[in-house]
């Protein structure tokens, strides 16, 4: 079982020049150790469940970036659709990467549904992602990260994180959406 | 109007399993610098809710949609309650009833753009079957 910080800080540390859409705790955390704040979209006072869907389109707009979406498993639930259109879009520098707590943190730490009976990585195997993978160290996902996003997408990642219910909520000050976007926006057009 | 979708080479037709989900992909092709147009029902149109909100009111974002108008002469609730739920959620709308009324697609268009908003195009069919 990983931390769910410290599993962002990993990606942060590897993504180059990625674009990152981030749900919820996720969300909250990307800021706090970003290594390209200008290119994230924290997802948070969002729309819960959508963020999938922005990075598709951000995906097939700009092919010519790496686009990941930092997923959890309650946002997941609320928008199961958006694994098969992703798959069937197929954009090739996709990642997903999808935080699996088995709880709706932010909201207190109730349990989703199927908590600790659905496989997302089976989920999205079957839909047609074409690399799936699952990660329960962070030893081992550091040590496959790159191989990882260099895949040919669309690429899901299945993350065993804690629940972490004994950490405050939320974990840190949360970047609202409204607020990042006109930067990333900007960043964007620039580059 | 799916037949001529498909039939042109410069668009790009991107499906979707539910309206909210449609929506936020289109968010996203607009901040990645592309041109979407997002075609629902009015009924598509309730579901995708909290994503029209997060378009209108967090990201800012010019999108143009057009809706079909189901119910339209008060058939039916869809019809009903469109131009009130439009009206709360302060979206600006126009309506296309005939071939006389395409030049307002242009016209929601450049005021999505101006507004940086939402603009929706209530497409009505002459006859209801």
């Amino acid at each position: 079982m990983m931390e769910s910080f410290e599993v962002v800080r990993i990606i942060s540390k590897h993504r180059g020049d990625a674009l990152i859409v981030a749900e919820m705790t996720p969300g909250a955390e990307l800021p706090v150790v970003s290594t390209k704040p200008e290119f994230d979209l924290p997802f948070n006072w969002a729309a819960m469940g959508k963020g999938s869907s922005l990075a598709l389109g951000l995906a097939l707009a700009r092919p010519d970036r790496k686009v990941f979406v930092l997923d959890g498993d309650g946002s997941l639930l609320m928008n199961l659709g958006s694994l098969v259109t992703i798959a069937h879009m197929a954009p090739p520098n996709f990642t997903h990467f999808l935080f699996d707590n088995r709880v709706y943190r932010c909201t207190g730490g109730q349990p989703v549904p199927g908590a600790g009976k659905v496989s997302f990585a089976a989920l999205a195997r079957n839909v047609g992602y074409a690399n799936v993978y699952e990660f329960e160290d962070l030893q081992t996902l550091e040590d496959n990260i790159d191989i990882v996003i260099n895949q040919v997408g669309p690429t899901f990642v299945c993350l065993k994180v804690s629940p972490a219910l004994d950490k405050p909520i939320p974990p840190f000050p949360y970047v609202r959406v409204s607020d990042a976007v006109d930067r990333f926006r900007a960043a964007l057009q620039r580059s | 109007m799916y037949e001529a979708m498909i039939s042109q080479k410069e668009i790009t037709l991107v499906p979707f399993c539910r309206e909210g989900e449609g929506v936020a992909i289109a968010a996203g092709l607009i901040l990645g610098g592309k041109k979407p147009v997002m075609l629902y029902q009015n009924v598509g149109l309730y579901e995708a809710g909290d994503s029209v909100r997060l378009v209108s009111f967090e990201l800012r974002l010019p999108l143009l949609m057009l809706i079909g108008y189901r119910g339209w002469r008060g058939t039916d609730s869809a019809g009903i309650i469109l131009e009130p739920t439009l009206d709360a959620w302060g979206i600006k709308y126009y309506l296309v009833q005939s071939d006389e009324d395409v030049g307002k697609i242009s016209i929601g268009d450049k005021q999505a753009q101006e507004t940086n908003k939402p603009v929706a195009i209530l497409i009505a069919r002459e006859e209801e079957p």
